[in-house]
């Protein structure tokens, strides 16, 4: 895939040739796009600030933006498509390329010009103390996202965007964190959008790899290579679940009601106007390449019709205004997803209007909503009513609006509504005429049915409840002038369409479409036609509905109804626990069985590989004869592991077997000529036992037996069989010849390129020297790590445990022996002497900065030991942790000079000296670097032993305190 | 006997001890295991570049035969490193025997079967 996507680039690079734009486009194009992004930052920058400054910035974005859209709309109405492209990641096909045609235009004007309509009602609606920075950066967030998604002239592009609507909506509905119904309506619509956005990309990436490009324009222009494609069905299964879940399609309809937690304004925008529509955008958008077969007509017709119904039948019952609306959005976005489902031209016409129409008449209803809401603190419609007279220009709005919902002329919804009946006469599906036109009919029917009952029942009749209205009345102008102007927009687009309406709906139809479509014509009045009459009878019927809403009510309610929320609930719970099971079966929380089937997966894959290599297990290669004292020197070591594995028990005995076996390898080192090894293990042989009889004088010495003699026998067979097959396969490598190693190249360039006879020490300091750097930051990391463990241990349940600790070992009553004390203070400057000897002479003998500090480092232990820590403690005067930092540093800054000179990291450069009494001194920039392995590794060393020995101090402490305690009171 | 069966034999012998060490229920026996582990491992680098007596690897002018000095410059790297890594499991076992006031690897036993036992019931009522 990665080449077919590295030469469909290269197609794309070469049609680059747009055509020849004025300089403002790229500039323009971007700022769209940054825009909503910098309003959000600069909101979230100014998160203390006043209210205003919220509202403010964020309608300045969309205002700013608003007039950016009206500027390109002449020429883009006109027929010119503006775009913008630069490559951003080229090896996957993804550009950073924006475009608008007028289908990007509509729906990005809609987004600005909804976006400020809903920050002013925002700014009026939200209660004082409220997170007004949160909400307004978010909403800008969900706002440049959703631009992003409509003007994104690469469908990868277009992909990011998508997500980014998912996760913004989701802070957008738990926006009031506090509630349980908020949180579980944000986790459900992230889940659902989401997870349909990760299915979308699938598809979208599929259709990408067929159409040869992710360019947008080179895709809809593959539509017929597309829908030839054996993997089309795929494609657009996988699409339209992306669509149909944000759309709130059934089956995936019911986040949207639970999303109604969100504040009202959020509501108006997101599920009303933008982000729901994504999923029409999306369909409209890629209609050219996906629409025109039949599994197309049927799936999406279908759904949207089947939906459409549903969502009409839901929302005549509901009794939450916004539930009402909810449910209404989901069945206006089936009327929408059915028209495009036609794949008839003059469809998608009236599916463009219808567009306009929802935006228009939808988010003023969810407006109105947060006012009756606002001004009565309910929005149970059960309890309202009559509130004509307390707020008579909410009610006039709302009417409107409702009116345009319900399709009633001469409101724009009536002219979308007789075009969409129209096309249903068009449309035959699964072989019948009717069934179209008359489910299409009883849909609008019962849209006509909640519109009406939304503004009847609320508005006028008598107040139900009077406690609410009490004190109701018109809010402040703020408030009311988004839905008002959105109201008188709903009028004109039925009273004006010619004139407000056509050119961009011809323009934007035919963008959709992919070729021109002939002027269309709207008007209220097309004479007496089929349409017309399903319209009347709708309308009648929706009437009917209204008077008898009682009666429909009883009988809704005598069904049982499946609760979607807790079907995705019961899911979503069986899936977390067959998860956690599954994760249980292989990850039980225990180290010891984890530890057997890591031991045990591991012996069966070496086992396996054996079985298929095959061959003989010795090899040709001639052994050395083994002297009797290495012969005796391994039967010692044979019998210290032993020892070690039957006296688990005695803990301070076992350290002593522990350390003959760290002698025989040190001992097996100098014999096998490896000298440099020999001193190095010697010297942490010293420091680990040091290490371990620290660390034994707190934890506990002796044990009980624990194990069952069954586990016992198990573990024993595994060890055994992996000692064998480790055993096996070292035995199998001695005895064979090793192949061309890089070996020879070393040892050829030590001293001519290295500057150094000491072949190991020049590869760790020269060779591979940025190993080494990173081996000695693993250190510094392990040494602050062993810091952070200890030094907290003062606190809380471990430093209770270390301040009771009872001695249980016999101690010398002489704390400190004179002469230890003598002995190790004399010994010091002569270890030093030695340290820095060794140091020196790493480059050309044995030693280097590794042996030499840990040398060092048992020097100043020993002091530790004999003198105690805070005598040793307070004469220290660099700390460890300064070490490590600048050992690191160190290490780094002599790289990074040979990047001064020219040459690669870590290059070193060398010459000699002479010096008197000395000789000749050779002095290479390895020096510095092997000096800042010293650092680390002493400082590294030096953290551990001593944060140790510290606690244990403060342990024993602590006990001495206690003993005295209480001997003074035996002897009072 | 070769030299080569010796180090063979021993690395095998540690290998196997390290294991059964590892997979006990104390701390200390399992900072214990992964030390023995841990020679095995470094030996078995070590003897990558195979067994020779007698040569170093030092470089002079009428010296032909050399001992292969890159196993050994990774296996003393791996011994310091050794160190770091035993340091951190030996503190951790006694920060964790701190706070818990047990040494068992996965806590303490009784403990331990009460919160299975949690982990199950929990699992059974989950749907809700």
């Amino acid at each position: 895939m990665g080449k077919r996507a590295a030469t469909c680039c290269k197609k794309v690079t070469a049609k680059k040739e747009y055509r020849s734009q004025p300089m403002a486009v790229p500039a323009t194009l971007s700022t769209l796009v940054v825009l909503p992004f910098v309003a959000a930052l600069l909101i979230a920058a100014f998160g203390g600030a006043q209210r205003w400054v919220h509202s403010g910035l964020a309608a300045a974005g969309s205002a700013i933006g608003l007039a950016l859209i009206l500027s390109v709309a002449g020429p883009v109405i006109g027929g010119d498509i503006l775009s913008v492209s630069a490559p951003w990641v080229p090896a996957i096909g993804l550009d950073f390329s924006l475009m608008i045609d007028p289908l990007g235009l509509m729906f990005a004007g809609l987004i600005f010009g909804i976006g400020l309509l809903v920050v002013i009602f925002g700014h009026f609606y939200l209660a004082d103390g409220e997170a007004t920075g949160r909400f307004f950066a978010s909403l800008m967030l969900f706002q440049g996202a959703m631009v992003g998604i409509v003007i994104s002239g690469n469908i990868l592009l277009l992909l990011t965007f998508w997500e980014l609507t998912s996760l913004s909506s989701f802070l957008l509905i738990g926006f009031w964190r506090h509630r349980a119904d908020a949180r579980q309506g944000a986790r459900m619509a992230l889940a659902i959008t989401g997870g349909g956005g990760l299915v979308l990309i699938a598809g979208m990436l599929m259709l990408g790899i067929v159409a040869g490009s992710f360019d947008l324009m080179t895709i809809l222009q593959s539509g017929d290579i597309v829908r030839a494609s054996p993997l089309y069905p795929v494609i657009l299964i996988l699409i339209l679940i992306g669509c149909f879940t944000k759309s709130a399609q059934f089956p995936f309809h019911f986040w949207l009601p639970h999303a109604m937690a969100a504040p009202t304004p959020v509501s108006a925008y997101l599920h009303s106007a933008t982000m729901v529509k994504a999923g029409v955008f999306l369909l409209a958008r890629l209609w050219p390449v996906l629409a025109g077969t039949e599994l197309y007509t049927g799936i999406v017709t279908s759904v949207g019709l089947f939906t459409m119904l549903f969502g009409a039948w839901a929302a005549l019952f509901r009794h939450d205004l916004k539930g009402i609306l909810a449910y209404s959005t989901i069945s206006q976005l089936g009327l929408l997803v059915m028209l495009l489902g036609f794949s008839i031209e003059m469809a998608a016409v009236a599916a463009v209007l219808h567009i306009l129409n929802h935006a228009a008449f939808k988010a003023a209803l969810f407006m109105t909503a947060g006012i009756v809401d606002h001004e009565t603190g309910t929005r149970d419609i059960r309890r309202l009513g009559g509130l004509a007279k307390a707020m008579p220009v909410t009610a006039l709005i709302a009417t409107i609006a409702a009116g345009a919902m319900a399709g009633i002329p001469p409101l724009g919804g009536f002219i979308s509504k007789e075009m969409m009946l129209y096309e249903t006469l068009e449309i035959s599906l699964f072989g019948l005429p009717w069934l179209v036109p008359v489910v299409a009919t009883v849909a609008a029917a019962l849209s006509a049915g909640y519109s009406l009952r939304y503004a009847w029942q609320l508005f006028f009749g008598r107040p139900r409840d009077p406690e609410p209205q009490a004190k109701a009345h018109d809010p402040a102008a703020g408030m009311w002038i988004s839905p008002a102007f959105l109201a008188v927009l709903a009028v004109l687009l039925g009273l004006a369409p010619m004139l407000i309406a056509a050119p961009l709906v011809t323009a934007v139809s035919s963008a959709v479409i992919g070729r021109a479509v002939p002027e269309v014509e709207l008007a209220l009045w097309h004479g007496v036609n089929t349409a017309l009459v399903m319209s009347i009878i709708a309308v009648a019927a929706g009437v009917l509905m209204l008077w008898r809403h009682g009666t429909l009510l009883r009988l809704y309610e005598g069904v049982r109804h499946l609760d979607a929320k807790h079907l995705f609930e019961r899911g979503l719970g069986m899936m977390d626990a067959a998860v956690r099971k599954a994760i249980m079966l292989v990850h039980r929380p225990s180290l010891q069985r984890m530890l057997f089937a890591t031991f045990a997966v591991v012996a069966l894959v070496m086992a396996e590989g054996a079985w298929i290599g095959g061959g003989s297990l010795t090899g040709t290669r001639e052994g050395l004869p083994a002297s009797p004292v290495a012969i005796f020197a391994w039967l010692l070591l044979i019998a210290a592991t032993i020892a070690v594995l039957l006296n688990e028990r005695q803990r301070f005995r076992v350290l002593i077997y522990i350390s003959v076996i760290g002698l025989i390898i040190t001992l097996g080192f100098i014999h096998l000529s490896a000298p440099d090894l020999a001193l190095t293990q010697i010297a942490v042989e010293v420091v680990t036992i040091l290490l371990l009889l620290l660390a034994l004088n707190l934890l506990p010495k002796t044990p009980p037996v624990l194990s069952r003699p069954s586990r016992r026998w198990r573990d024993g067979m595994l060890a055994i069989l992996g000692g064998l097959g480790i055993g096996g396969a070292s035995w199998a490598m001695l005895t064979r010849d090793p192949g061309q190693t890089i070996s020879s190249f070393h040892l050829a360039n030590s001293y001519s390129g290295g500057g150094g006879k000491n072949v190991v020490n020049v590869i760790l300091v020269d060779f591979r020297a940025f190993d080494t750097m990173g081996e000695i930051i693993v250190l510094g990391i392990a040494g602050l790590a062993i810091y952070a463990l200890l030094d907290t241990t003062s606190r809380g349940t471990a430093g209770e445990r270390l301040r009771t600790w009872q001695e249980d070992m016999p101690h010398s009553p002489e704390s400190h022996p004179v002469m230890f004390v003598m002995a190790t203070r004399i010994l010091l400057p002569l270890v030093l002497a030695a340290g820095l000897f060794i140091f020196l002479r790493g480059h050309n003998e044995p030693g280097g900065g590794f042996v030499a500090a840990l040398v060092v480092a048992i020097a100043f232990m020993v002091q530790y030991l004999a003198s105690g820590f805070d005598w040793t403690d307070s004469r220290r005067r660099i700390g460890e942790h300064f070490l490590i930092a600048a050992g690191v540093l160190l290490a780094i800054a002599t790289g990074l000079g040979s990047l001064l000179f020219g040459a690669n990291f870590l290059t070193s450069a060398f010459g000699y000296f002479t010096l008197p009494l000395v000789g000749e001194l050779e002095l290479a920039t390895a020096l510095l670097f092997d000096l800042g392995v010293f650092a680390v590794v002493f400082g590294a060393v030096m953290q551990t032993l001593a944060q140790l020995s510290h606690i244990s101090q403060r342990a024993a402490r602590a006990h001495a305190a206690r003993s005295r305690a209480s001997s003074a009171e035996n002897g009072a | 006997m070769t030299l080569e069966f010796l180090v063979a034999s021993a690395i095998g012998v540690l290998v196997a001890g390290g294991i059964y060490l590892a997979l006990r229920a104390r701390t200390f026996q399992v900072v214990l295991g992964l030390t023995l582990f841990s020679y095995a491992v470094n030996l078995f680098l070590f003897a990558s570049g195979r067994l020779v007596v007698d040569r170093a690897p030092i470089w002079s002018k009428d010296v032909a035969e050399y001992t292969d000095p890159l196993p050994q410059a990774l296996v003393l790297t791996a011994i310091v490193i050794t160190f770091g890594m035993t340091a951190f499991a030996v503190i951790l076992s006694l920060r964790s025997f701190l706070e818990s006031g047990s040494d068992q690897v996965d806590g303490d036993p009784c403990e331990n079967a009460v919160r299975n036992a949690d982990v199950e019931t929990s699992d059974a009522d989950e749907p809700r």
